[in-house]
């Protein structure tokens, strides 16, 4: 079994890079309509790619084997590590590649150096098969998406349920291509090494695997490994992949799937024959070329153009360079190893009666083992692992939801916090300038109480000077009595106390400007203060006089001396600049 | 995986959320016309259901997020769809502020003008409603969504022209108003017609979002 796994280690190599360059072809379009992430894609990817080899690669592992019937365990591993290494470099320098083109290309090569026969016929089968492929998906593809749209608009589903379908279809046809390509590509893998499959026999009771089908596990295996290698490597982004609407990335797996199905299935080849039409060759194809091909379907019936021409002619060099670059390093490994090691190199032609004798020495040498018990232990042990699996990470993403909701409260509760803090601040604000116009009028009635006392006093000096006077006989003494009584009344007039409580207000409302006033302008006297103030109230020449108990001349002389200690030019406007500042 | 449940959560509450805005705009303008005919307590009825409105449209929206993100719904179309609820939520939030702007200023509008200006809140109310009817078609029927929004379009460009026709109304033909007064109107008249506006603009989102998922 270390022998074989020695030998097969090249196809095994060849494997990985299948999944890592059908990676994208597989499930790059799922993962860019981001309905599935790349984890479960690939687990259910490599599972189904395992179950397609094992359980429907005969078919096309027999047309690589009919190609090229090779018995040297050195010239298949040869011919499998030159096929990798053309693989290798077409991925590095980014051109869509087909493994299956480069085994081709490895075992004609080999079949030329050999001059040994070529199956043309197979060979043609399997050219014309390449060629078949992509437009099959072209045509299946368009078809597909014109049912899918119409499906979609006749049936009005809400936007979230039907997400919800084509995330479960997805899942479906993710399998359904993986199966496809484990079925139809294990052939590149395998396909050389057929004659080396161990003698071994293994049951699982419900099911048993030959040792060809242990080959094709262990090819499956590898492109399931070149599938993780992808996510490991893309680190759980989509990046450089085609960006699908999720029905569209359906369709296009859909029609990859059937393509590969199409050419894999010696089932449906049989139906084929039977209803006496011809059967498609079941011969490996490049998923890639299908992918490319159904996005152009879906392209041609959306009126837009998906993918540009240089991917194309990218497609057609791929076509060329894999085949032949793997034919001619096959042919110069070959010239190396016959020339320098002097490796005896013979092509012999497949046979019915070598294939036949070669089954009975098989069964003579049949290695059975039986798996029956282990089997369903190891599958009761993966259902309680899953299980237990599914379980915590349903109570996982619960606790993330109710962790999440809570936050949220929280900002709600906090930020309802603010917003009463807020209210209430501005409440307290109202209440503070309530207090102050409160203070205000408390004060304008004391004022006007004392005011309304002292009127009355004053009333009763000017009653008391009268009664005085009327007393008086004599002229002298009474026109004295009334001169007093006269200044007293010219006093009053003036009104100082009531002009110093008028001024001591105005400066309290404007308390900016005339704080502005006394900083930006000095130099000014009490008076041009106590004038710009009235000029800010609007007040007439005429009122600003009687208020200062000037003329209104004094009033226009004052008014020009303060333009003056302004500074300000004679076309500006005092009450202007008084009104501005 | 295929959480159905959560689908049909977030299908209700869309479902809730678009029904609140639509009664939004429904109070908002039984509010304006309560206002015009002097029906204080009625107003202030109207007022009070708005704001409630809005603060649970607030709320359904955040739930909705929530669940949209949490349950990774409909990844693609997610970012749009929250996009349009949030304009959504726009028009009601902005619904709630006019009313208490009328609460607040009381304007003063002249009884010749009510007429003119019940029909501008009608359109605004219109357009909004045909917004919400173009929404739900987009869940369900993309394709229907261009025969709704044409009718967003129509009476958003109706109320423009009957928002200019009331202000060159109040500036021109309206001496005895003094310049604060017809400051105030137009002011109240923008408030209305905004409405129609914000509509406009959520619609232009939701003709896009149309298109991208009928391609």
């Amino acid at each position: 079994m270390v022998l074989v796994l020695f030998i097969i280690s090249s196809g095994l190599f060849l494997g990985w890079l299948l999944g890592t360059n059908d990676t994208v072809s597989l499930f790059g379009t799922s993962i860019s309509s981001k309905n599935i992430n790349l984890e479960k894609a690939a687990f259910i990817s490599g599972f189904f790619i395992i179950l397609g080899a094992i359980f429907q690669g005969r078919g096309t592992t027999a047309s690589i084997h009919g190609l090229g019937n090779i018995f040297e365990p050195a010239i298949a591993f040869s011919i499998a590590l030159c096929a990798a290494i053309v693989v290798l470099i077409l991925i590095k320098v980014k051109l869509p590649v087909s493994t299956s083109q480069a085994i081709v290309g490895g075992i004609i090569g080999w079949s030329i150096f050999t001059q040994g026969g070529i199956d043309f016929h197979l060979l043609f089968k399997i050219v014309s098969a390449w060629i078949l492929a992509p437009v099959i998906g072209i045509i299946l593809s368009a078809i597909l998406f014109v049912l899918v749209r119409w499906l979609m608009r006749r049936s009005h589903i809400h936007v979230i349920t039907l997400n919800s379908y084509l995330r479960i279809a997805l899942i479906l046809v993710i399998s359904l291509a993986a199966f496809g390509l484990g079925a139809n590509n294990i052939g590149n893998v395998i396909g050389v090494f057929s004659n080396f499959s161990p003698n071994m026999f293994i049951d699982f009771g419900f099911f048993s695997i030959d040792g060809l089908q242990i080959l094709f596990l262990l090819g499956g295996i590898s492109i399931a490994s070149g599938i993780f290698t992808y996510k490991w490597r893309s680190n759980g982004t989509s990046e450089g992949i085609l960006s699908l609407t999720p029905e569209a990335a359906i369709v296009v797996l859909l029609s990859q799937a059937l393509v590969l199905f199409m050419f894999s299935s010696s089932w449906l080849a049989g139906i084929f024959v039977s209803a006496g039409l011809p059967p498609f060759p079941l011969v490996p194809v490049s998923s890639t070329q299908i992918v490319v091909g159904a996005v152009i379907g879906i392209g041609i019936i959306k009126g837009a153009r998906e993918i540009e021409f240089k991917t194309l002619a990218g497609i057609g060099l791929g076509w060329i360079i894999a085949p032949s670059g793997t034919g001619l390093l096959t042919y110069s490994v070959l010239f190396v190893f016959q020339r320098f090691f002097d490796f005896p190199l013979v092509n012999k032609p497949l046979s019915i009666s070598s294939g036949q004798s070669k089954f009975n020495d098989f069964l003579d040498h049949l290695y059975t083992i039986n798996m029956v018990l282990p089997g369903i232990i190891i599958l009761s042990a993966t259902f309680i692992l899953v299980f237990i699996y599914l379980f915590f990470r349903q109570q996982k993403l619960r606790l993330k939801v109710e962790k999440d909701m809570l936050i949220q409260q929280n900002q709600l509760y906090q930020s309802q916090k603010a917003i009463n803090e807020l209210e209430m601040k501005t409440i307290w604000m109202e209440n503070e300038a309530l207090n102050v116009k409160l203070q205000v009028k408390r004060k304008e009635f004391i004022d006007v109480a004392l005011n309304i006392n002292e009127q009355r006093i004053f009333l009763e000096k000017i009653s008391s000077g009268i009664n005085q006077i009327d007393k008086i006989s004599e002229q002298e003494g009474r026109s004295e009595k009334l001169k007093e009584l006269s200044l007293l009344i010219k006093q009053k007039m003036s009104f100082s106390h009531e002009k110093k409580e008028f001024y001591l207000q105005i400066e309290d409302i404007h308390k900016d400007f005339h704080m502005k006033l006394k900083t930006t302008f000095p130099n000014l006297t009490d008076l041009e203060k106590r004038l710009a103030g009235l000029l800010r109230l609007n007040l007439s020449t005429k009122e600003i006089s009687s208020l200062l108990n000037i003329s209104s001349k004094s009033v226009e002389v004052a008014r020009y001396r303060l333009k003056k200690k302004l500074s300000l030019q004679k076309d500006k406007s005092l009450i202007d600049f008084i009104n501005n500042l | 995986m295929f959480n159905f449940k959560h689908a049909n959560k977030s299908i209700d509450l869309i479902e809730q959320f678009l029904t609140l805005i639509d009664q939004g705009s429904l109070i908002f303008k039984d509010g304006v016309k309560n206002y015009l005919q002097g029906n204080r307590e009625n107003f202030e009825d109207n007022l009070k259901t708005l704001s409630n409105l809005s603060s649970e449209a607030n709320i359904k929206k955040r739930e909705l997020e929530n669940v949209l993100y949490t349950q990774s719904l409909m990844p693609q179309l997610r970012g749009d769809i929250l996009e349009l609820f949030d304009k959504l939520n726009n028009i009601i939030d902005l619904a709630k502020s006019n009313l208490f702007e009328f609460d607040l200023e009381v304007p003063f509008i002249p009884s010749e003008l009510n007429q003119d200006l019940t029909k501008l809140t009608e359109l605004s109310v219109f357009s909004i409603d045909s917004l919400i009817h173009a929404a739900r078609a987009y869940l369900r029927n993309p394709e229907s969504v261009k025969e709704q929004l044409h009718r967003v379009y129509l009476y958003e460009n109706e109320a423009d022209k009957l928002a200019a026709s009331i202000k060159r109304r109040v500036f021109q033909d309206m001496p005895q108003l003094k310049l604060s007064e017809k400051f105030h109107l137009r002011y109240f008249t923008l408030h209305i017609e905004i409405l129609s506006d914000v509509a406009q603009q959520a619609a232009d989102l939701l003709s896009i979002m149309a298109i991208k998922r009928t391609i």
